[in-house]
């Protein structure tokens, strides 16, 4: 019998201890017993999005259309040529995750097909970390699914208390969630325990809180696009040290609970209205000229 | 408390660039479309506040029409909508206003045809939607069940008549939302169902007396 009201992190941790079991099994359980589905029909769910993000990264890779607005669509093809000139400090897997979160983001701001996990603005970063590393590292599609929904469970107790939007609580509950589900999710692939996925994203949170929202224009492009990649990099980090026991002296629900408080806290200038920070600098206003005059 | 899925964190597969601004705006347009129900010579939309100043960068246009239209949120041919065939078959304008008694991503669909038919919505974040007005009534539902519309003259027994109808055929409501403006003049009813109401039970409503209004609308696919 598994736990089915589970609402924080502590209470997954707990449950998963008592049926002897991976969070991502938990997850698929307790979803397939209240959707009234089975759990491979919730499987072939996951299975069905993962599919999606390995086709925006394919588009994204080969294009470089720009957005609507014709402010950004161009820069993972420099990061690509840049690549085959010189390849990364970091290695493969590096240019990978940072090609593929370009790619996948961009691919969204040109209208193409994208997975909003967990928001259209941060599309980027769980896919990009999950494939690169998948690629790279030999893992089934059975263990990328587990992976996935490894990180889709952690978004969702992080939801259970804060909205996932940047209107309610900046960048940090968008951009700053996705990193730190994919930082459960690398874990969960390279074979981390229940323990150390939990830290992993502890620590992925804990150095994003009072990540603001101020997009230019309005439009989900700057900062949003470049931010991606930088935060699925900031996810392996993560995943790097928890998976060498290092833990968050403060425990995952309490992280939570300061991105709701700071969230809260947050000016509503800085939630998404665009009304401060990079939106109001000098060249945003500027550049809100020039495209509103079309 | 209802229980979240962690589904809903890891979908929808979407076209971009925005929730609420691109896949609202789809999820609106399709929405209105099966009120609307019929084929439309020609649709107006009127988008306001953010949608109104922020939707050219989003595509919000170009979503609100393929909704219309019957495309899903995650058809690529959105991004070139203006030049499907669906789109050259209807004629349609896109006006922009600014109204802050309103939501700030609001959109009027005025439906012109053999039938006429204004519908007013609010894209709510995350993708989600709500239909505030039908004509000159106001509702609210949101697109995720079968849902039964009523617009009433506010008389005794209605809730009741109307129920009994439904579950005599043994179809489960899931909700029942009911909303009145002064007491004695117009009311509404949403009534939310697991399944379909078919067309006899469809006429046996119809037959009721006082009611304005009778619309079925179809829950979306996603
Ligand atoms: S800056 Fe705002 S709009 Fe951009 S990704 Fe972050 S939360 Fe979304």
């Amino acid at each position: 019998m598994i736990e089915k009201d589970i609402n924080s992190f502590e209470q997954l941790y707990k449950a998963c201890n008592i049926a002897n079991v991976s969070i991502y099994k938990l997850a698929q359980t307790r979803e397939a017993y209240l959707s009234e589905k089975t759990e491979n029909e919730v499987r072939e769910i996951v299975k069905r999005s993962l599919e999606a993000m390995k086709d925006a990264i394919k588009s994204g890779l080969n294009s470089n259309e720009l957005s609507l607005s014709g402010m950004c669509g161009a820069d993972c093809e420099r990061l690509q040529k840049r690549f085959q000139r010189k390849p990364a400090l970091f290695g493969n897997t590096f240019e990978k995750i940072t090609a593929y979160a370009l790619a996948t983001s961009e691919e969204n701001l040109r209208m193409g097909k994208i997975v909003a996990c967990p928001t259209a603005g941060s599309c980027g970063i769980v896919p990009s970390v999950l494939v690169a590393v998948g690629e790279n590292f030999n893992i089934s599609e059975y263990e990328q699914i587990n992976a996935l929904i490894t990180a889709g469970e952690i978004g969702r107790i992080v939801s259970n208390k804060v909205a996932l939007a940047g209107a309610v609580a900046g960048c940090q509950a968008e951009c700053g969630v996705a990193s730190a589900m994919s930082a459960g999710a690398v874990c969960q692939m390279l074979g981390g325990s229940n323990k150390q996925i939990l830290n992993a994203v502890a620590l992925a949170l804990k150095n994003l809180l009072g990540l603001t929202c101020d997009p230019v224009c309005g439009l989900v492009e700057i900062p949003c696009v470049k931010r991606n990649p930088f935060l699925a990099i900031h996810a392996v980090t993560a995943a790097e040290l928890a998976l060498a026991d290092i833990e968050s002296k403060i425990p995952l629900d309490e992280i939570v609970d300061a991105l709701e408080q700071t969230g809260k806290l947050m000016s509503p200038t800085l939630k998404e209205s665009s009304q401060a920070g990079l939106a109001k600098t000098k060249t945003a206003l500027e550049l809100e000229k020039s495209l509103f005059k079309k | 408390m209802a229980q979240s899925s962690f589904i809903d964190i890891i979908t929808p597969i979407m076209v971009g660039p925005s929730s609420s601004h691109t896949a609202g705006a789809v999820r609106l347009g399709l929405l209105a479309r099966n009120v609307y129900d019929a084929s439309p010579h020609k649709v107006t939309f009127r988008l306001y506040n953010s949608y109104a100043q922020t939707g050219f960068g989003h595509g919000t246009d170009k979503g609100l029409l393929a909704g219309v239209l019957g495309f899903a949120v995650d058809d690529k041919r959105i991004r070139h909508i203006f030049e499907q065939p669906e789109a050259k078959q209807i004629a349609y304008e896109f006006q922009y206003l600014e109204d802050f008694n309103r939501h700030p991503n609001a959109v009027d669909f005025i439906f012109e045809g053999d039938l006429n038919m204004f519908v007013a919505g609010d894209s709510v974040g995350a993708g989600e939607v709500v239909i505030r007005k039908i004509n000159e009534f106001s509702v609210k539902f949101t697109g995720k069940f079968n849902t039964l519309l009523l617009v009433y003259r506010d008389v005794p027994g209605m809730i009741s008549r109307v129920t009994k109808v439904i579950q005599e055929k043994n179809i489960n409501i899931a909700s029942l939302h009911c909303d009145r403006y002064a007491k004695g003049e117009e009311a509404s009813m949403c009534i939310c169902v697991d399944g379909e109401l078919d067309e006899e039970i469809l006429k046996l409503i119809e037959g009721i007396e006082n009611l304005y209004l009778v619309r079925y609308v179809r829950k979306l696919e996603h």
